[in-house]
């Protein structure tokens, strides 16, 4: 089964224009990212129909064409649901009945149940609640559960956690990525934050100025020199390591990444468990032999595999762990005085490293 | 102090005549207001322009119109008569298609801008939630603007209990057939009967005192409550 094929052609207000044309996987979660501007949502309107793209569009979901020349499916008849940035529950029915609204009119008969739902996003609290009653993180919540309920193929979600704070967002993170696991829905995520995207995705997509500058594997991408992602500040590679062991002594827990062992806060995750890490850049820093008596834990065998000017003063690099890769951004003048050379065998000195969804588990 | 036959007439006359003209102004005044608030084009303006016509003009110059466009020997009068055996003017169906005119306004510019209100995004939600463009209407459209819709249905009746100067154009004097409160009233005063005109003005001044009163109170309770 094929996905999501799209040739898309949009002009929209002030000269902006999204020109696409690009076949997207159906399955997992797939960010969209780019600067704001870029046409995420100007792509996620055409794909649910709710914007209507030039005459010569193509919107092919698996093997059922949304639009080509000379037809148009309305959005009604698409399969797909949409996370709003706003909830946009209807003021007029309470939480219960907003869901009941989705519930009635769903795209498929085999859809999720609603107790079911009820329990994942934990709304039995809220059903009887008005919508304004309701804070933005209660409303998100609702506004997911209505668009699962909705039963659809194909689940369409713009910046769902802009407005919330904290502690709401990462409950949401941790909600959605078990939903995607779980339901096997596909879904596009449209996001400006690579934090959010680097703990949810599985595939990326980068936009900028309406078109696609790149896409593939979320560590792939993140990792790669020559997008805008490497270059952003906050620059991060992400590792899929596996927990080996917990210190209780020094609350510390060691993964295994690619073979070397590698020490983050404790957390209380199962032993065999495969996690997501994120490495900014700016906390990596390299050296030719290995320092013996340092204060930083992590320092691992890497091999230099590219490198790349970031600005007049800085050096990004891009350094090789087993298949795996992390950034590091280090001055221009100590890749000079290290003579760096791509191929070279070097020590990598994580200062820091997160691991992902670090409050999915703690109440497991 | 009882009615006479006359007045209870024309209390008949006049509550059916506001009964069937608001059902007919909701049942045509709300896909005109529909279609209204959903242009952005200029040109729609000129159809805002004629619903909102009776607002101004001196009722006798729309029931001038009407009364030449009613008469027996123009296309809709004989049409009319081909179809219902009788004729147009001077009839309670010639008053019942003034008044729709009359009122028009009352009821289609409350609709219109409720409607207005109703955010697209919203509608947006709705329809990829699976509801078809009639659904969204129904579902999501009509409950929003509810509350215009009884304010859009009580202006269009008190106002058609309120009109004068059409239904002498158009409706004559026929008691049981075109006499209206408002004309028996005028026919009263004609004739120096004041304690029979006290009468039923007096009674039209309390009823659309309290009709206007219930209105205004529904209003301020929903307010409230959308505040709230």
């Amino acid at each position: 089964m094929s996905g999501l094929s799209l040739r898309l052609h949009c002009t929209g207000e002030a000269d902006f224009r999204l020109r696409l044309d690009c076949e997207l996987p159906a399955a997992g979660i797939t960010a969209i990212y780019g600067p704001s501007g870029s046409g995420k949502s100007t792509l996620l309107d055409c794909i649910a129909g709710l914007r209507r793209p030039g005459a010569d569009s193509v919107v092919r979901f698996r093997d059922e064409y949304w639009q080509r020349p000379g037809s148009f499916v309305p959005t009604w008849r698409r399969r797909v649901a949409y996370v709003f940035q706003d909830a946009r529950l209807f003021p007029h029915l309470d939480v219960r009945q907003n869901l009941h609204y989705a519930l009635r009119r769903r795209h498929r008969d085999n859809g999720i149940g609603l107790q079911q739902v009820i329990s994942w996003l934990q709304l039995d609290e809220l059903l009887a609640h008005d919508p304004g009653a309701l804070s933005a993180g209660q409303g998100q919540r609702v506004a997911i559960a209505r668009a699962l309920l909705s039963a659809p193929d194909l689940l369409l979600l713009d910046e769902p956690l802009a407005n919330l704070d904290h502690t709401a967002s990462q409950q949401c993170i941790v909600q959605l990525r078990q939903l995607a696991d779980e339901l096997d829905l596909p879904m596009l995520y449209v996001s400006h934050d690579i934090e959010e995207v680097s703990q949810l995705a599985d595939q990326l997509v980068l936009l900028q100025d309406g078109c696609l500058v790149a896409r593939g594997s979320l560590l792939e991408l993140c990792s790669r020199l020559d997008t805008r992602l490497s270059q952003e500040e906050q620059a991060a590679a992400i590792v899929i390591g596996t927990v080996a062991r917990h210190d209780p002594e020094f609350c510390l827990t060691e993964l295994a990444v690619e073979g070397q062992p590698l020490l983050v806060g404790g957390n209380s995750h199962a032993t065999g468990s495969t996690r997501r890490l994120r490495i900014p850049a700016r906390d990596v820093s390299v050296c030719r032999q290995k320092p013996a008596d340092s204060s930083i834990l992590n320092i691992l065998p890497v091999v230099l595999s590219d490198m790349q000017n970031d600005g007049a003063s800085r050096v990004l690099l891009r350094l090789q762990l087993g298949s795996q890769f992390l950034l590091a951004r280090i001055t221009r003048k100590s890749a000079a005085d290290l003579q760096l050379q791509v191929g070279d065998h070097l020590f990598a000195q994580i200062k820091s490293a997160a691991l992902l969804m670090e409050s999915t588990d703690t109440g497991e | 102090m009882s009615l006479s036959t006359t007045e209870l007439d024309a209390i008949y006359l006049t509550l059916a005549l506001a009964t069937i003209t608001t059902v007919l102004l909701l049942i045509l005044g709300t896909p005109l207001a529909w279609w209204l608030s959903r242009q952005r084009a200029q040109w729609p303006a000129i159809i805002e322009a004629v619903v909102a016509m009776p607002l101004i003009l001196p009722p006798t110059v729309l029931g001038f119109y009407l009364l030449l466009l009613f008469a027996p020997d123009t296309a809709l009068g004989r049409a009319w008569e081909q179809l219902t055996g009788s004729q147009l003017a001077f009839s309670f169906s010639a008053l019942v298609i003034g008044s729709v005119i009359y009122s028009l306004p009352f009821v289609v510019q409350p609709l219109q801008s409720a409607f207005q209100r109703v955010p697209h995004t919203l509608l947006d939600a709705a329809a990829t939630l699976g509801a078809s463009p009639l659904d969204r209407f129904r579902s999501v459209v009509l409950p929003l603007s509810r509350r215009s819709f009884v304010t859009a249905a009580s202006l269009g009746f008190a106002h058609t209990i309120g009109e004068f100067g059409v239904v002498l154009m158009i409706g004559g004097n026929i008691p049981g057939e075109t006499q209206v409160l408002s004309i028996a009233l005028y026919d009263y005063v004609e004739s120096l009967r004041f304690d029979e005109a006290h009468r039923l003005a007096a009674g039209l001044v309390i009823f659309s005192l309290v009709l206007l009163f219930l209105l205004y109170r529904h209003d301020r309770r929903d307010n409230w409550r959308v505040q709230a």
